[in-house]
């Protein structure tokens, strides 16, 4: 049990940080999703399934489609302001 | 800020960060060893005072079930603030709506996906509410069960397209299910005023421990706010989707 909890205690550092490391923020919402993942797993090691429950919707599921919405409308204002932008030239 | 100086910060938070760790491993007792008080007190009285099998439930739902309205309503007002944020004026939505259903998205999904998806969207229901309905015997509960039966509205998205979506989410229903779910929180909870007792007191039959029925008022709440969770989540889902795959009018 204790080589389990250890070993994902370690996996979530690693994988905290590779999200960190991720500049991109489209490659980002991947990560969060894994480290969400991840992070369920602990809470499962460590005795509490109803918080690893929670954790997995909102972790993996919830928080990653949210941001990757977030962008998208983002990148749609985007694109809308440089046609806007476009037409004022003509 | 140059680079020199974000590397400064970050040793130095880096250090603090290390430091901390070590007086935790050195002072700190593990986590087997941290039984407080009061998890001793939950995990005693709940099955004799409760008769039910799941003390974290029991915690949410009625020792400390006027934390969660509170969370609830968080939620709720959350959802309603993006709601009004992201909502379009009607005459642009229906135009919005017909450009979405031709250049929403590139490439559609293959068929494969499609049929694994509508295998999949019976079960996860099913799911779904076998997660609400036995927060009282397994862990799971309103909020978790609430999430899944809400992500089936995404898989169906996901495999289908927003047409589709917006058929078979009717708007009217989700928003009588939000409020609903929350408004009947607060009303199982007036319930024990009838009996004299204060707010959210269970005051109901407990039933027989293990069955379904099992807890009072508990599991009563735990539907209630699944029916608020997921309504909660699928209504952000189709404000954002609207807002983000539609066109506007121009």
């Amino acid at each position: 049990m204790i080589a389990i909890q250890l070993m994902l205690l370690l996996l979530v550092a690693v994988t905290g940080t590779a999200v960190v490391f991720a500049r991109n923020p489209l490659t980002q919402p991947v990560g969060i999703s894994f480290f969400g993942m991840v992070l369920a797993a602990m809470f499962m090691a460590f005795q509490a399934p109803d918080v690893a429950l929670s954790q997995i919707v909102v972790g993996t599921v919830g928080l990653p489609l949210m941001i990757l919405l977030a962008l998208a409308k983002m990148r749609r204002d985007k694109r809308e302001d440089q046609e806007v932008a476009k037409g004022a030239k003509r | 800020m140059t680079r020199r100086a974000r590397l400064a910060m970050f040793l130095a938070g880096a250090l603090g960060l290390a430091v901390m760790l070590a007086c935790a491993e050195i002072f700190l007792p593990g986590p087997e060893k941290m039984r407080s008080r009061y998890l001793e007190q939950i995990n005693l009285r709940t099955a004799p005072e409760r008769n039910i099998t799941d003390a974290v439930t029991a915690v949410n739902f009625d020792y400390r079930g006027f934390d969660t309205v509170g969370e609830e309503f968080i939620l709720f007002v959350s959802v309603m603030g993006s709601i009004v944020l992201l909502r379009q004026p009607e005459e642009k939505q229906e135009r919005s709506l017909r450009d979405a259903v031709t250049e929403g998205r590139d490439v559609p999904p293959s068929p494969a996906m499609r049929l694994w998806i509508v295998a999949m969207v019976a079960p996860k229901v099913l799911f779904g509410i076998y997660v609400v309905t036995h927060g009282q015997l397994t862990p799971g509960g309103g909020f978790q069960g609430g999430v899944i039966l809400a992500s089936c509205a995404l898989i169906i998205y996901v495999g289908e397209n927003f047409d589709i979506f917006k058929k078979v989410m009717s708007h009217r229903w989700l928003e009588l299910a939000e409020g609903g779910g929350a408004g009947l929180f607060v009303v199982l909870g007036m319930i024990a005023w009838l009996w004299g007792s204060p707010f959210l007191t269970n005051t109901l039959p407990l039933g027989k421990r293990s069955e379904l029925t099992s807890g009072g008022t508990i599991p009563l709440i735990s539907i209630a706010t699944g029916l608020e969770v997921m309504a909660g989540f699928v209504l952000l889902l189709h404000a954002f989707l609207q807002e983000t795959l539609t066109k506007s009018s121009e």
